[in-house]
């Protein structure tokens, strides 16, 4: 039942197969029994149960409110939500409980999904692995899957692999069964690359068609709200319950009309596919390297027309994004002073040094890092060399985009990572920085475009570890891009997780406090 | 220490010959010639003329540019949907925007940007069609995002032009037609409110203004050169502000507030390190700050000194400027488009393209055809029709309402213009001031003052006469002029007899003066003319009273005399 699509478990509840309450329980048992993966920072359980019995009631008048009525969700912890805690995995924020919903969770729940919980991220979303939280990492639940472990025999006590990040606590809920869907945040890739290394569908839509009102910004140019869930097909279906044009966000445009199933089978034939010959980056790894050859055979064998294309100014994209990230975060973080709300420093000498200690025990180092490389890149001084420089680079990184579309290119095909999850371990040896500069690679120059991309899950690795391929569409073109999107994921049978760990194992070791980071229940070291 | 401040460490400290130079040439200039003297208020430089020609060289000219923060008149703040209301609570009208709660946006308020058009239009600017926000960064406690919103690379308005008149001379009877360009208009964010509590150790934070208040910051050239001008320009620049109603005005209440940027240089040289004086809050005080402080630059560099660049409080107390501790310092605000906001794109109803709803957008070419009559044009106006003076315009126009008074009364009754102005700036204005009552207030409408004015021009009434009937209509007792003047038997007194017998009995009573006009000192006739006018009230017609006067002087002239 848990691990059904939102498609088939709406229907299992129209059907009376299954409760709302039993369902909202079964997830909540499942949050339990995988507490290990550090999933959540806040399971809102009382309230999801509230919710459920509500739902339950509409079902028995034979109301439902539509196709997300009664379905567990979760939701990244830079959502802000009325009257339960709002973190950013920060201890800038611990404790912060905001007075009112982002508008994309606010919609979820006026359709009567049933939020169940807060999930942990990198601090502020800054990372790729979801590793560098108050909260501490995320296990991504493919470690403990029979998958892994038969193809390995690795012992997910120790070789535990990452799930991406920064949204990967959401993409950890949907892949260990917790929920049916959860919201991410995609600034250079942040849903998508969980999703990718997690096995999920991962949806980053056209910037402007989902509301950024009450998502705590990491860079407002390129933020969107993401969409983590098992099928194109649920994919499809929150894009269109979520997209809308939000009056208290001015960057909202209204999405053209589209009908409201996906089509299940689409001519493959009238599709054009670019495969940008840039993607061949340093450090793909020689399988994802194969499934992304693998797959275009398969479109162009099905009769779909695949050529290379050049996006030259690609390989420029992460460096800018360096400059305009830090940058935005550097303005975007100033509000967090302990003045009006979260974390306050007692020392109090001055307001300066009010300021300078919040400040400095507020955040993580990777967000110190990228304030103070931002407040550089905006002076006086460096503005034109850095800021404007790099705008002027991302608008021919978006022409490069515009330009393969505008000669009647589709979608464009390209991995979504360099390969399949990293080891905790191995992930740590390098910085924030770097690696956050290696895994967006494929993800982030979208962001810079505001275009539409989205993952699929393939194969699994000689690991037992998802690979994902990434297709980006035309701006507003979601629609398209999604049903290219099913039309591949119905030929692609991507395994479904085996999870072997036994709970009460779990349990066993939570006992002897082994599994749950001591960050958890201490508090990061400031 | 915090990440964020190490940025700030790096400060950029050569604003001080970062100015462009603009060669001023305003010569004649006597400002130095009262240092210290403590009489600021008279230091107004253009009607000195250069008496002595000293090289020009050596004469030190002061050169002032404005800053104008003018608060729009809007019902909600520049972002959000929060009420903007003067003294309310503090924190009470605070959005969730406003506190700059994270995940919170910006959303532009349509009444803020037609003001700043409006007042854009009525300054002869440029309305620029597409125009941009940055994000200005400092902290501050007041400032909860630690950035302000504003209009820092592409403003929405530029190169417009205020004209302003300066009343000269002792009398202020000359009026003179100055200039000062406005380099821009922006729009943006007000701050919140500090209040320090030096006793506590403690700041008070009221964010009901903050981030919140849509200003229209208005940077003027530095094309004035002493106080009087620079008040004179606000005072004007109110009055335009109050006639489109895009900002009440009022700068005790902080809805125009004042930054003077003040330098002193020989004419021909580049312009001296410039000092800004903050904390003015009256065209008076801007007068005396600008004008100390000149002076005190001016002393500085002909002592040798060099002047700091700084920011200086205004002392309304001493009259002085004293260095400010600076929030700002010198800082580099780090400035970064605003990224949640787009362009704002204004058209014409021409321009609208077809899929854009045109009650969504902001109409350049409508606005204009609503600007009302600006305050230059309406004392133009009065000049030209009722033929008054120009200085009499200016009281009229600067006083609320006082204006269309005067033409309401004007058009009633069938005296001159002229006339009637007397009776509005001196006599009704004076019973206003006297009670601290504004034109609508005034107990006396247009067209009971007029009705008066018609007894005087019918000759009913004599003009003394006239005063105590107004003194009689300002108590409000529901009567009309006429009723007053039957009742206290105020009318005009032309009954020729009796005119005599009073004539007669002063010329009985005061011998000497008649022995005096016999003698030939004609001039003393009016002193008898004026008893006479005493004993009746005012009321006799006076050119009766006078020729009486004189027939019995010479009536009853003793034989063998002549005059």
């Amino acid at each position: 039942m848990l691990g059904l699509t939102i498609r088939e478990v709406s229907q299992a509840l129209r059907e009376n197969q299954v409760s709302p309450t039993e369902l909202c329980r079964r997830c909540l048992e499942q949050v339990k029994k995988t507490r290990y993966l550090n999933a959540f920072i806040t399971v809102t359980e009382d309230q999801a149960l509230r919710q459920a019995r509500e739902s339950e009631s509409r079902f028995l008048k034979g109301e439902p409110r539509g196709p997300l009525d009664g379905i567990p969700f979760a939701v990244k912890d830079n959502f802000c939500t009325e009257n339960i805690e709002t973190t950013c995995a920060s201890r800038m924020l611990k404790g912060y409980v905001p007075p009112y919903t982002a508008t994309v969770v606010q919609k979820l729940l006026d359709q009567g999904a049933v939020l169940i919980g807060k999930t942990n991220l990198d601090e502020f979303a800054m990372g790729s692995g979801s590793t560098d939280s108050a909260f501490g990492p995320v296990r991504n639940p493919w470690s403990y899957s029979a998958q892994y472990r038969e193809r390995t025999g690795a012992d997910p006590h120790s070789d535990w692999v990452i799930t991406g990040g920064s949204s990967g606590g959401s993409a950890a809920a949907v892949a260990s069964l917790s929920s049916f869907l959860a919201l991410g945040s995609d600034t250079g890739g942040s849903t998508r690359n969980p999703g990718a290394l997690c096995g999920l569908v991962a949806l980053k839509p056209t910037y402007g068609l989902l509301s950024r009102h009450g998502l705590i910004p990491l860079v407002n140019s390129m933020d969107v709200p993401g969409i983590l869930v098992r099928s194109v097909q649920d994919a499809a279906t929150t894009f269109g319950v979520l997209r809308g044009v939000d009056i208290r966000d001015s960057t909202t445009v209204p999405h053209p009309p589209t009908p409201s199933v996906l089509s299940d089978d689409i001519d493959i034939t009238k599709i054009r596919v670019g495969i940008p010959k840039e993607y061949h980056a340093p450090g793909l790894s020689p399988e994802t390297l194969s499934q992304w050859g693998r797959v275009a055979d398969l479109l162009e064998r099905a009769g779909a027309s695949v050529e290379q294309v050049s996006l030259p100014h690609t390989q420029h994209s992460i460096v800018c994004y360096h400059v305009l990230c830090t940058a935005e975060v550097a303005s975007n973080m100033a509000r967090f002073d302990g003045i009006e709300y979260g974390h306050r420093s007692t020392v109090d000498d001055s307001t300066e040094s009010l300021y300078a200690t919040t400040r400095h025990e507020g955040f993580n180092d990777v967000v110190r890092r990228r304030i103070l490389a931002g407040n550089y890149f905006l002076l006086k001084r460096n503005y034109e060399q850095y800021f404007v420089k790099a705008q002027k680079v991302r608008r021919l990184i978006a022409q490069d985009f515009a330009q393969v579309f505008h000669a009647g290119v589709d979608v464009l095909l390209t991995p979504t990572t360099l390969g399949d999850a990293a080891r905790h371990r191995d992930f740590i040896q390098e910085d924030n920085r770097t690696r956050s500069a290696q895994e967006d690679v494929f993800t982030q120059p979208v962001n810079m475009a505001g275009l539409p991309a989205v993952t699929v899950p393939t194969a699994l690795s000689s690991r037992g570890l998802p690979v994902g391929l990434q297709l980006i569409g035309r701006a507003l073109r979601d629609w398209q891009l999604l049903e290219v999107a099913r039309w591949l994921e119905q030929r692609l049978d991507f395994p479904a997780i085996r999870l072997s760990r036994d709970a009460s194992d779990v349990e066993r070791e939570a006992d002897f406090g082994v599994l749950i980071s001591p960050a958890r229940k201490t508090g990061r070291p400031g | 220490m915090a990440a964020s401040s190490a940025g700030l460490c790096a400060v950029v400290r050569s604003i001080k010959n970062k100015r462009s130079l603009h060669f001023l040439s305003f010569s004649s200039q006597n400002v130095h010639n009262n240092i210290f003297s403590g009489s600021f208020g008279t230091s107004a430089c253009h009607h000195a003329k250069p008496q002595i020609k000293r090289k020009a060289s050596s004469r030190l000219v002061g050169v002032v540019g404005l800053e104008i923060h003018a608060q729009i008149h809007a019902s909600t703040k520049l972002f959000s949907s929060s009420q903007v209301c003067f003294s309310s609570p503090p924190n009470s009208s605070v959005s969730f925007f406003d506190a700059s709660l994270p995940g919170t946006l910006p959303v532009l308020n349509r009444r803020c940007v037609e003001a700043a058009v409006m007042t854009g239009l009525a300054l002869g600017c440029t309305i620029n069609k597409r125009s941009l926000f940055d994000r200005k960064h400092y902290f501050y406690a007041d400032l909860p995002a630690g950035y302000q919103i504003t209009q820092q690379r592409l403003p929405i308005a530029v190169g417009g032009r205020l004209t302003y008149s300066h009343l000269v001379s002792h009398k202020h009877s000359q009026v003179v037609d100055k200039c000062v360009r406005i380099k821009q208009i922006q729009l943006e964010q007000d701050s919140g409110k500090s209040l320090h509590d030096s006793y506590r150790s403690q700041t008070l934070i009221d964010l009901n203004r903050a981030v919140g208040v849509g200003l229209m910051e208005l940077v003027m050239e530095p094309d004035m050169c002493c106080g009087e001008e620079a008040a004179a320009a606000v005072r004007e620049l109110q009055l335009i502000l109050q006639a489109l109603d895009t900002c009440q005005g009022n700068m005790s209440e902080g809805q125009l507030r004042v930054d003077a940027n003040v330098s002193v240089h020989r004419p021909g040289e580049p312009l001296g390190v410039r000092t800004e004086v903050k904390n003015i809050n009256s065209a008076r005080f801007l007068a005396r700050a600008i004008d100390y402080e000149l002076q005190r630059q001016m002393a500085i560099v002909e002592s040798g000194g060099t002047v700091l660049n700084e920011t200086r409080a205004f002392d309304f107390k001493s009259g002085q400027t004293v260095p400010m501790r600076d929030k700002e310092g010198l800082q580099d605000y780090r400035f970064m488009p605003e990224p949640n906001l787009p362009p704002l794109i204004l058209y014409d109803r021409k321009t609208v393209p077809g899929h854009v709803d045109p009650r969504q957008v902001v109409l350049v070419d409508q606005l204009q055809e609503q600007l009302p009559e600006l305050p230059r044009v309406t004392r133009d106006r009065l000049v030209k029709t009722y033929g008054i003076l120009p200085e009499h315009t200016f009281t009229l126009v600067n006083t609320d309402g006082l204006a269309d008074y005067f033409v309401d009364v004007v058009q009633q009754t069938r005296a001159e213009p002229k006339k009637v102005i007397g009776w509005v700036l001196n006599d009704l204005l004076g019973l206003l001031k006297q009670q601290y009552l504004s034109v609508s207030q005034s107990p006396v409408s247009a067209s009971t003052l007029a009705e008066l004015l018609d007894l005087l021009e019918a000759g009913h009434v004599s003009s003394p006469a006239a005063k105590l009937v107004l003194q009689e209509l300002w108590k409000g007792s529901g009567k009309s002029a006429r009723q007053i003047m039957d009742e206290q038997d105020l009318g005009l007194l032309r009954d020729r007899s009796e005119i005599q017998q009073i004539c007669r009995r002063v010329i009985d009573s005061y011998p000497d003066e008649v022995g005096a006009i016999r003698a030939g000192n004609r001039n003393v006739l009016n002193k008898l003319i004026g008893q006479v006018r005493r004993e009746t009230k005012g009321r006799a017609d006076p050119q009766l009273v006078r020729t009486i006067m004189e027939e019995e002087l010479s009536q009853a002239l003793p034989p063998g005399q002549t005059t």
